[in-house]
């Protein structure tokens, strides 16, 4: 919008862009190169060769196969992998959805001593990142009995600060009347939470959830540590223990097909939600 | 307005001794309760167990744990291997957050104006940032592979031999930082898209007619209307630099003589490689202190956004 009327007031001079034509010529030219490595991905991951010094063309010059794709597919358990990491993300959001809501109207609407406290203590969570924790979190996740198990993953991602946070703000938006008339009706707390302030803050539980998601889909590090069994292993553990032993036969097409077919539903996700994701990063980043 | 002054109402009240709590604050812990819960067994409780543990060691091995003072910290500073990825951090937060930044702020000025390509545009510069780091290095292994990697094969044609990109100890950082570059630049476009948006547009037609070129605009309107954005994606890059380190795992392993060992997968490898708790505390600790003096920076526009202090 405000680059409209930018473009109205100049007179052809700059043509009232906030860069000049070259930044913008640049700028494509960076773009180019930031797909190369997708660009090499596709195009390898369809070669009907695997190896070979072929393998580093961008310009595909064979009939496309999945071959790459049956390996990748045989040598490891993709859909396992993909079961995992599903039950994984979404079962951190359910629970997540229900913590954050709750503490989410405590924050918004009632008034306690130590809510100032409270909310310090909320707050030293997205100052101190989960993942740093990882070799602590892990003894505790030990003697909980929860090594070596999916939920062992999910556990420490039940509380959300920054969650929190966004349904608070998204439940103060919102009109206390609404509660008001609720209550005369004689809702409970759970029902006016539940039949009030959810449905009206969707946007703000959307823009999360895409956020949780994605970030615990692509978690890496932390699985690695807390799964042992091949057989609950996420995607991205998979992948990497995969990659190694590709790596070893220099099967490259058969990486290129595994490590598409690990970054598929996210990337397809995002072509039909395009706008939803892009709010809801923005809105992840706090201000 | 009206609710403050409710509030502070209300604030008195408290102030009457009762020895019931009110309906309100039972009802209040309650819903906070589960968060709490989660929150004190994942996130307070092991800062107080690395706190412990940090001072804490065997005398004797096998024997049973003594207090040991600064012990830890001191074998962990004269471990080499944990100076180097102390240095080798710094020069990666320089290499991965100044660039990224840059970037971002020209792709996303370039790409300001809504039109269809620029969204095709951005939405290629946002792609990197949907997949695993782990996909990231994966493919990234064969783009540094010498002689008949994507990288090497290219230069062969331009009769240029590349260095061994992730096998020479000075390079290999720096094919690292590529990458990272690569992942984040795209995300801290959004940033730069949305704050641009608040830049009035008034503001760019007074500096035209004043006769300022791209150069002055962008010194005089546009970097000081960014300033609070500037600030969130440096806390954001700095915060990342020390968070992720997938790609290191799958793509050096820390190697070639740690020239690519990162805190974070220091600390991993003291923990499940040598099992050495002490030290693997003690390197937490080193970046829990990192990431309070970089959040620390970025409290107060924490506590504006979320806090009980916007107005």
């Amino acid at each position: 919008m405000s680059a409209a009327s930018i473009s109205q007031a100049s007179t052809g001079v700059s043509t009232g862009e906030i860069s000049p034509k070259l930044g913008y010529a640049a700028t494509l030219l960076v773009a180019a190169l930031w797909m190369v490595p997708f660009l090499w991905m596709l195009v390898a991951a369809f070669n009907p060769e695997n190896t070979g010094a072929g393998m580093a063309s961008l310009v595909p010059s064979y009939i496309p196969t999945l071959a790459n794709f049956r390996e990748a597919w045989a040598s490891a358990d993709f859909p396992r992998y993909g079961l995992n990491t599903t039950i994984i993300s979404l079962g951190i959001l359910a629970v997540q959805i229900v913590t954050i809501t709750l503490a989410g109207y405590a924050f918004a609407r009632l008034e306690f001593p130590g809510r100032t406290l409270c909310f310090y203590l909320f707050l030293l969570q997205l100052m101190l990142a989960p993942v740093v924790l990882i070799v602590p979190n892990l003894t505790t996740i030990a003697k909980l009995g929860l090594y070596d198990s999916l939920l062992g993953v999910m556990a420490p991602y039940f509380a959300s600060a920054f969650g929190t946070f966004l349904m608070r703000q998204a439940f103060m938006a919102i009109p206390r009347e609404l509660e008001d008339a609720a209550l005369i009706d004689g809702a409970s707390v759970f029902q006016r939470i539940g039949f009030i302030y959810l449905p009206l803050a969707k946007p703000s539980l959307v823009a999360f959830s895409i956020v949780s998601v994605t970030a615990h889909w692509n978690e890496f590090l932390w699985p690695l540590m807390v799964i042992n069994s091949p057989d609950l292993r996420p995607l991205t553990v998979g992948l990497a223990s995969f990659t190694r032993g590709a790596e070893g036969a220099q099967a490259w097409g058969v990486i290129a097909a595994g490590t598409l077919l690990v970054s598929a539903p996210l990337l397809i996700a995002f072509a039909l939600f395009q706008r939803a994701f892009v709010n809801s990063f923005v809105s992840s980043g706090i201000k | 307005m009206a609710q403050a002054v409710l509030t502070v109402g209300k604030a008195k009240t408290w102030s009457v001794p009762d020895w019931r709590p009110r309906r309100t604050t039972v009802l209040a812990f309650a819903l906070l309760a589960p968060s709490l819960l989660f929150l004190a067994l994942f996130t307070y409780w092991p800062v107080v167990q690395v706190l412990w543990q940090s001072l804490h060691g065997q005398v004797r091995v096998g024997g049973p744990q003594a207090y040991v003072g600064a012990q830890n910290f001191l074998k962990l500073f004269a471990d080499p291997a944990f100076r180097k990825a102390l240095a080798n951090n710094l020069v990666y937060a320089l290499g991965t957050v100044i660039p990224s930044l840059v970037l971002a702020l020209g792709f996303a000025m370039a790409l300001a104006r809504s039109s269809r390509v620029n969204a095709l545009f951005r939405a290629l510069f946002f792609l990197p940032v949907l997949i695993p780091l782990v996909a990231a290095a994966s493919i990234f292994l064969f783009l540094f592979l010498p002689n008949i990697g994507l990288i090497d094969y290219h230069l062969a044609k331009l009769a240029i031999s590349g260095p061994n990109w992730l096998g020479d100890p000075d390079v290999a950082l720096w094919s690292i930082m590529a990458l990272t570059v690569w992942k984040n630049a795209g995300y801290y476009m959004l940033f730069f898209l949305a704050g641009l948006q608040a830049v009035p547009a008034d503001a760019y037609e007074a500096a035209i007619l004043d006769g300022a070129g791209p150069w002055q605009r962008l010194r005089y309107v546009t970097l000081p209307y960014l300033k609070p954005t500037i600030g969130f994606v440096l806390v954001i890059g700095l915060l990342n630099v020390v968070t992720q380190v997938d790609h290191v795992f799958v793509l050096t392993k820390g190697g070639p003589s740690d020239s690519t060992n990162l805190l974070l997968f220091y600390v991993y490898q003291q923990a499940v490689e040598n099992y050495d708790a002490g030290r693997a505390a003690a390197g937490t600790l080193v970046m829990l202190a990192l990431l309070l003096v970089v959040t620390a920076s970025s409290l107060r526009t924490l506590e504006r956004s979320f806090g009980e202090k916007d107005a």
